[in-house]
C-alpha cells in the first residue's frame, strides 16, 4: 500500500489512507446529502453577494406564479365545475403538484446543467474531488428564491384545505403530507433521470424540462378531463399520476376514471422509491458511459 | 514503491463524424496507445508533447476520471478507475485553465469548502494553509472575490485548493499557460518547494520548456499516444540536437553576421536570429556579438517543444 510521507513541514498525518475505499450504501448516502448541503451552502453565499436583488426575484418568482392560479379562478367565474371537479378541488392538485416540482426544482433542478459541464469540460473538476458529481451538480446555483413557487403553492392548498368539503378521515390526514413528500422525490427523479440523457445526447435538456413542467401542469387539473390512454400512461410510463391525482382521488372521494385497484392510491411511496431507484441506476449508468466503460 | 503504475495502457474514444447530410461515420481515435512506464513517490516528472499527444488523456486516467480501453494502471496502490472517489482524497488536480475555485466568493471560502470535502483536521488545514499563504503570497488576496484575482492570482489560488489536503500526488495541466513571466517563476518555485519539502510527487505537462528545466529531473515525451522519451532534459536535448536562439537587435541593417559557435538563420533589418546547441551557454556568443557589432537588445529563446521533437524524428529516421 501506499508509503506515509515525510516532510520537514509537520509529521505527516495522512490519516485518511486509513479510511475503508468502499463505504456501505448507508454512509454513502449521507455523505452524498453533505456533500450537497456543503456546496449548496456556497452557492447560496454566492448569490447573497448580490443580496439587493434577492427580496425583488423572490418577489417577482411569487407574483408571476400566483398568475397560475389565478387564470385557474378566472375560470371558474364562468362555471362551478371542470370535468366534475369544483375549485376548491382543483386548489388541490394545482397547490400539491406545484409544490412538489417546486421543491424538487429547488433541491435538484439545475442537474439539467449536465450538457453544458459535458461540453466545456468543467464536469471533470467535479469529478476530481471527493464528493459525488451529482450531489454537486444539483446544488448547483442553489439559491432561496426558488422558493416562490413553493410558498404560493403552500398558501394555495391551505386555502383549499380549508375550504374542501370533505370528511377528514385519518388515512385522508395522513395521504396529504405523504403525497406532497413522494411528490417532491418523484419530480427530483424525474430531473435527475431526465438530466442522465444528456450523458449521451447533450440537447436532452428541453425534453426534460416539457416533462417536467409540462407534467406539473397536466396535473393541475383533474385527470377526468383527459383521454384515458393520457391518464394510463401518467400511471404506467412517466409515473407523474402518483405525485397527486391516485392519492387526491382517496383523499376527495373521487372515482378514478380508470377503474384502479385502490391499491393505486396509497402506492406513492412505492412509485417515489422505483423512480429513485431508476434514475440512480439511470446516472450510474450514464457517468460510467461518459467515463468510458462498457458501451 | 512506485507510486504510479502503468502498463501497456490504451484509451480509445469513438468519434462521430458528419459525413454527409444522414451519413454519420464512426472513427476510433487512439489517444493513449499503450504506455508503460512507473514514477516513483517524490519524483517530480515534466510530461510533454505536442497538442493531441495524449497528456490531457493520461492525466484523466490518472485521476480516474476515464476509464483505460485497456492495459493496467495503479496510482498509491490503487485503480483509480474503480476507486476515484477514494483515490480523489489522496491526490490533487490542477488543469490549467479551468479554475476549481468559487468565482463570487472570497478565495478564503473556496479553501474552507476543501477543508470540509476532503475532511482536513483543523490541525493540519491551518498548517497547510498558513504554508500556501506564505509561500505563494497570498496573504493580502484570502478576503478577495476570486473572480477580482488576475490570472496568476486564480492559478497561485488553484495550487494551495490543491495541496490543502496533503495529496501524494498533484497533477498539473498546463498550470503556467496564460501566465506572466513574473506568475510563472512564483508557481514554480512554489511546486520545487512542494516536492522538496514534503516529497509529493508530481506529473506535470506543459508547453514551456523552461518549467520543466527548472522543476523536473525527468521528462517524459508522449506522441500519438506513445512514450518517445524518457529521461532527462540533457538527454533529450541531445536525442533532438535541439538549438536555441539568440535573437540581437544591431544598431543598423547589415548582412548575416559572423559569430562562431552560431549561425545566423534570420535576418530582419537590424534584427537577427542565431541559432546554437542548447546545450552550451549563451554567454560566449552574446559577448563575441557584442565585441564585433554595435548591440541595442538581445534575448535568448528556448527551444520550442514541437521543433524538439521534430528533430528527435529526424534524427531516429537519419539514424
Ligand atoms: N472526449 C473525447 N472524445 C473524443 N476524442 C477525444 C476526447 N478527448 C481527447 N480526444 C482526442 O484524443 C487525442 C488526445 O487528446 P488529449 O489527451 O487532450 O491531448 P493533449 O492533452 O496531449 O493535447 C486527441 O486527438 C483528441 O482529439
Ligand atoms: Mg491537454
Amino acid at each position: 500500500m501506499a508509503e506515509p510521507l515525510t516532510g520537514t513541514l509537520a509529521e505527516p498525518l495522512v490519516e485518511h489512507l486509513a479510511e475503508p475505499l468502499t463505504e456501505p450504501l448507508g454512509a454513502r448516502t449521507r455523505w452524498a446529502v453533505r456533500s450537497w448541503w456543503l456546496c449548496a451552502g456556497m452557492w447560496m453565499r454566492s448569490t447573497m453577494a448580490y443580496r439587493a436583488s434577492f427580496a425583488l426575484t423572490l418577489g417577482a418568482s411569487l407574483v408571476t406564479h400566483s398568475l397560475d392560479f389565478v387564470v385557474l379562478v378566472l375560470m371558474f367565474r364562468h362555471t362551478d365545475q371542470l370535468g366534475g371537479w369544483t375549485l376548491p378541488e382543483l386548489a388541490f392538485l394545482y397547490a400539491t403538484a406545484t409544490f412538489a416540482l417546486g421543491i424538487a426544482n429547488l433541491l435538484v433542478g439545475s442537474v439539467d446543467g449536465l450538457g453544458a459541464r459535458i461540453v466545456n469540460g468543467t464536469l471533470d473538476t467535479m469529478l476530481i474531488r471527493p464528493a459525488p458529481a451529482l450531489s454537486q451538480l444539483c446544488a448547483e446555483r442553489f439559491s432561496l428564491r426558488r422558493l416562490g413557487r413553493p410558498i404560493q403553492a403552500l398558501a394555495v392548498l391551505v386555502w383549499s384545505l380549508a375550504t374542501l368539503d370533505v370528511t377528514w378521515t385519518w388515512d385522508r390526514v395522513l395521504l396529504v403530507p405523504a403525497l406532497l413528500v413522494c411528490g417532491c422525490v418523484i419530480f427530483g427523479a424525474i430531473y435527475v433521470g431526465g438530466a442522465t440523457v444528456q450523458f449521451w445526447w447533450g440537447e436532452a435538456k428541453e425534453i426534460q424540462n416539457s416533462v417536467t413542467y409540462g407534467g406539473a401542469t397536466l396535473l393541475h387539473y383533474p385527470p377526468t378531463i383527459f383521454a384515458k390512454e393520457l391518464v394510463a400512461g401518467v400511471v404506467f410510463g412517466v409515473p407523474l399520476a402518483f405525485v397527486n391525482w391516485l392519492p387526491a382521488l382517496h383523499i376527495l372521494g373521487r372515482p378514478d376514471p380508470l377503474g384502479l385497484p385502490t391499491a393505486f392510491q396509497y402506492a406513492s411511496p412505492l412509485a417515489a422509491a422505483l423512480c429513485v431507484a431508476v434514475a440512480g441506476l439511470a446516472w450510474r449508468a450514464g457517468l460510467r458511459a461518459y467515463r468510458g466503460t462498457g458501451s | 514503491m512506485a507510486l504510479i503504475e502503468l502498463e501497456d495502457v490504451r484509451r480509445t474514444f469513438t468519434v462521430r463524424a458528419r459525413t454527409g447530410r444522414f451519413s454519420r461515420e464512426k472513427r476510433e481515435v487512439r489517444a493513449v496507445d499503450g504506455l508503460s512506464f512507473t514514477v516513483e513517490a517524490g519524483e517530480c516528472v515534466g510530461y510533454i508533447g505536442p497538442n493531441g499527444a495524449g497528456k490531457s488523456t493520461t492525466i484523466k486516467m490518472l485521476t480516474g476520471i476515464l476509464v483505460p480501453s485497456g492495459g493496467r494502471l495503479r496510482v498509491a496502490g490503487v485503480d483509480p478507475a474503480r476507486e476515484r472517489v477514494a483515490l480523489a482524497r489522496r491526490i490533487g488536480v490542477v488543469f490549467g485553465q479551468r479554475t476549481t475555485l468559487w468565482w463570487d466568493l472570497p478565495l478564503r471560502d473556496s479553501f474552507e469548502l476543501a477543508r470540509r470535502i476532503y475532511r482536513i483536521p483543523d490541525r493540519r488545514y491551518r498548517e497547510n494553509l498558513g504554508r500556501c499563504v506564505e509561500l505563494l503570497d497570498l496573504d493580502g488576496l484570502l478576503d478577495t472575490p476570486v473572480r477580482q484575482l488576475s490570472l496568476g492570482q486564480r492559478m497561485r489560488g488553484d495550487l494551495a485548493a490543491a495541496l490543502l489536503h496533503d495529496p501524494q500526488v498533484l497533477y498539473l495541466d498546463e498550470p503556467t499557460i496564460g501566465l506572466d513571466v513574473v506568475s510563472k517563476g512564483r508557481v514554480r518555485e512554489f511546486l520545487r518547494e512542494v516536492n522538496r519539502e514534503r516529497g509529493t510527487t508530481v506529473l506535470l505537462t506543459t508547453h514551456d520548456l523552461t518549467d520543466i528545466e527548472q522543476l523536473c529531473g525527468r521528462v517524459m515525451v508522449i506522441d500519438h499516444g506513445r512514450v518517445v522519451y524518457d529521461g532527462g532534459l540533457d538527454g533529450l536535448h541531445e536525442a533532438g540536437e535541439s538549438e536555441r536562439t539568440l535573437v540581437v537587435d544591431l544598431a543598423e541593417s547589415r548582412p548575416a553576421i559572423e559569430v562562431p559557435g552560431a549561425r545566423v538563420v534570420k535576418v530582419e533589418g537590424p534584427r537577427q536570429w542565431l541559432a546554437f546547441p542548447a546545450r552550451e551557454s549563451a554567454a560566449p556568443i552574446v559577448a563575441a556579438v557584442a565585441a564585433r557589432y554595435p548591440l541595442v537588445d538581445l534575448s535568448v529563446r528556448e527551444p520550442a517543444i514541437e521543433d524538439v521533437i521534430a528533430r528527435m524524428y529526424a534524427e531516429v529516421a537519419i539514424g
